[in-house]
């Protein structure tokens, strides 16, 4: 057990450093969003102007950005290493640069259409994908189709050399924001479940798709429901073969994946709630010296300390090339289980000025704790929700029977 | 950077963790936990010989002079396997010892220690739950002892007690041996049979200085806490396997219960705990000897919560057994048992949280 970096990362980082204080300076570095949630968090990541696009192509050059992705297609073609990517990763973030586009694009699309897209489908979208110049939603969830995704209706008939769409897609972020969907749709209506299934990429101009916004419980709307009417899509957009959709959609980044850094959003979180407990007085003193208080913060750290620290191990695990198992799995439910207890003490630590509405200006914080105590919620069900990942951790991890299935 | 076990470590593992499944399965931990001292020497033998007393100690006085790292590594094994036994009070003794400086001491003791001829103790709690090394009520004049320490781990054993105390310059240790004059040792049943407690009455006892302040005692009561919550591990690991085992084969309304959502979730739940908390205690460990100004407070923190983890593991499963899992037949209450004492010795998880939120200033 080491936990220094021996001296060919440390030139690395310091490489990557002098990289970033010679192209990433003065106003860039200074002009980081101010709201103290997400966005702050991921920094210049959000950023898709020209002054981070030129900064990305020249961090894609230098091998920085996008190392799995072959240099045909933007991206900077790197031996897989996960203690660089980690590396690099960390060191972004602190300089607030521009690191890969956050989104679903390249998180989803990217790694899909390199494993199963066409050379056109390839050259065409995925350059601009990496620069946040095209921007993708996801048509996976319907009314009827949520943790049971396979029984989705939404479907498409060949006429000629168009897909007709019709159905309806729910839950999909960025829907207003996008150019283009990836959509799984049922063009099989004869074959099973998984078997009916194609993947579809759909142009939002498409006539006959319409986009409705969906409010959720914090009050604003970041989903919507997007319709199909008879949208036609061309028969060059389907990625992989007909009824492969299900296989298609489960591509997965294979080559590497930055493992420290992962919970930074849960760190944020927690360094927040400790200010908050010290800033606020409850009944004559700081919250943060209630016992309580007290007990309950050191209970949360220790969960986070442990979620930081597993990473360090499953990156050594990356790094040996073993296989995560079930450290792997456990990873999502840990962190929105801790993010949702941290969100709550927050409400506590606040008292009964935790009634106060988002925004309210007597609210702490201007009622951000009061935001993120809904939005917790939302994490533990978006991405599979916490019973299903259960159920994955228990079936795949523990080795129980699967659940009775039609 | 490199977040994993050595293969030596690996090697380490196996070979006691092959040693326990072999020399010490739950019917010798019943044969053991039945007799009077809770010790078993041949078993307490074979462990020396396989290095397990040693492992801390330094090469010159016969040990392996490794990290607590991987004497940790041998708690979670000795705690999977539910030993009985004298580790955890020679391993305080031989922190406590290594921490003084005090060469003869050192010299006299930890060799005896690392072979397995001596079990050293130390003597640290009074009543009250006071784990504190500056609130210490038992105090030596001339050289004489003279207080109460009610929970010293296998005192009734010892060939000698470190006695934590206090003089005129405040907080030390001193040792006393076996059979001095005004010492007397009064077994007492626990709870979890596979480690004794006796209390320990000084009146007067003669006792040998070994170290002035409190730096040696707060260092073996740092890693006695690592070494707890490695245990703690070792010893929720064991119990979630055996109820996995135990749900694939019992069946109830035509199934094995373990294709129930009611019995996944709660198991997928315990595991979803319990996996990222072995990168804390290992983090803790790793902490007392390379990063030594994070160590108190990874200790405080890592045996509050692997040892509440155990508690709530070993309730879980126990409950997922039905009635076979409340008898005495059944092997998993030893586990139960040891949970008991690997939260409740050294101070119990809330008071660990308390000085946690000290030691970070807030």
């Amino acid at each position: 057990m080491n936990l220094s970096y021996s001296a060919e990362y440390e030139q690395f980082r310091a490489e990557v450093r002098r990289f970033l204080a010679e192209h990433w300076t003065g106003e860039d570095a200074a002009a980081t969003i101010s709201d103290p949630t997400t966005v702050a968090a991921l920094g210049g990541a959000v950023r898709t102007d020209a002054r981070a696009t030129a900064f990305r192509l020249k961090a894609i050059e230098r091998g920085y950005l996008y190392r799995h992705v072959p240099r045909r297609y933007g991206g900077s073609e790197q031996p897989p290493d996960p203690l660089k990517a980690t590396i690099i990763g960390e060191e972004f973030r602190n300089a607030k640069a521009p690191g890969e586009v956050v989104g679903q694009g390249a998180s989803m699309l990217v790694p899909t259409l390199l494993e199963h897209g066409t050379e056109a489908q390839k050259e065409r979208f995925i350059h601009g994908t990496l620069l946040g110049k095209i921007r993708w939603c996801q048509g996976y969830s319907e009314p009827g189709a949520g943790s049971d995704l396979a029984s989705l209706k939404t479907r498409a008939v060949l006429d000629g050399d168009h897909w007709v769409v019709n159905g309806q897609k729910i839950w999909t972020s960025n829907a207003k924001d996008a150019e283009w969907m990836f959509a799984l749709v049922r063009t099989e209506p004869d074959q099973p479940r998984h078997d009916g299934i194609s993947y579809l990429l759909i142009e939002m101009t498409t006539p006959g798709l319409d986009v409705r916004p969906l409010r959720q419980m914090t009050g604003d709307a970041d989903f919507n429901e997007v319709f199909f009417d008879n949208a036609r899509v061309p028969v060059e957009n389907l990625v992989g073969r007909r009824g492969q959709g299900w296989v298609v959609s489960r591509s997965t980044l294979k080559h590497e994946r930055a493992l420290i850094g992962g919970s930074h959003l849960t760190r944020r979180a927690f360094d927040g709630l400790v200010m908050l407990a010290q800033a606020l007085d409850v009944r004559g003193q700081p919250a943060i010296k209630d016992p309580v208080i007290r007990d309950r913060l050191v209970e949360l750290e220790a969960r986070l300390l442990a979620n930081e620290y597993q990473g360090y191990r499953l990156l050594t695990m990356s790094a040996r090339g073993e296989e995560p198992g079930l450290a792997g799995m456990v990873m999502k439910l840990s962190s929105t289980s801790l993010g949702y207890d941290i969100a709550k003490l927050a409400m506590d630590v606040m008292g009964d000025r935790g009634l106060l509405a988002p925004g309210e200006a007597s609210a702490p914080a201007m009622g951000m704790f009061g935001t993120a105590y809904m939005w917790s919620l939302g994490v533990l069900i978006a991405g599979g929700a916490a019973n299903i990942q259960r159920n994955i951790i228990a079936e795949r991890g523990l080795g129980l029977p699967r659940d009775a299935r039609k | 950077m490199d977040f994993g076990l050595s293969e030596e470590q690996v090697l380490l593992k196996d070979t006691i963790r092959r040693y326990l499944e072999t020399e010490c399965p739950p019917t010798r931990v019943r044969a053991i936990m039945e007799n009077p001292s809770g010790h078993d020497p041949d078993l307490w033998h074979g462990l020396a010989q396989l290095g397990v007393p040693g492992l801390r100690i330094p090469v010159e006085h016969g040990g392996s002079g490794l990290e607590l790292l991987d004497a940790a590594l041998a708690a979670e094994e000795l705690g999977s396997a539910c030993t009985p036994g004298p580790f955890l009070a020679c391993a305080l003794a031989s922190e406590a010892l290594i921490a003084a400086g005090n060469r003869e001491a050192a010299a006299r003791w930890l060799p005896a220690i690392a072979q397995g001829t001596s079990i050293v103790t130390l003597a640290l709690g009074e009543d009250g739950d006071q784990w504190d090394a500056a609130q210490l009520a038992t105090r030596v004049r001339g050289g004489a002892l003279i207080g109460r320490k009610p929970l010293v781990a296998y005192g009734e054993i010892a060939d000698a007690i470190l006695v934590a105390a206090q003089d005129d310059d405040g907080p030390g240790l001193w040792l006393v041996e076996r059979g001095a004059p005004g010492l007397a040792v009064t077994t007492q049943r626990t709870t979890d049979m596979t480690r004794r407690v006796a209390a320990v009455t000084l009146e007067g006892a003669p006792g040998a200085r070994i170290a002035t302040g409190r730096a040696a005692i707060d260092r073996a009561r740092d890693a006695g806490l690592v070494l707890l919550a490695a245990d703690a591990y070792g010893g929720a690991r064991r119990c979630l396997e055996m109820t996995v085992r135990y749900v694939l084969t019992r069946e109830q309304f035509g199934q094995p219960i373990g294709g129930f959502q009611g019995v996944k979730h709660q198991l997928a739940d315990l595991a979803t705990e319990l996996d990222p908390a072995l990168s804390l205690w290992w983090y803790a460990a790793h902490a007392h000897d390379r990063i030594r100004d994070r160590s108190a407070r990874h200790a405080a923190i890592a045996k509050a919560h692997l040892t509440d983890l155990f508690d709530r593991v070993a309730r879980v499963t126990t409950e997922l057994h039905g009635g076979i899992g409340f008898t005495w037949e059944y092997d998993l209450h030893l586990w139960f048992r040891r949970s008991v004492f690997d939260r409740s010795f050294l101070g119990e998880a809330g008071y660990h949280r308390a000085r946690a939120a000290e030691l970070a200033g807030w």
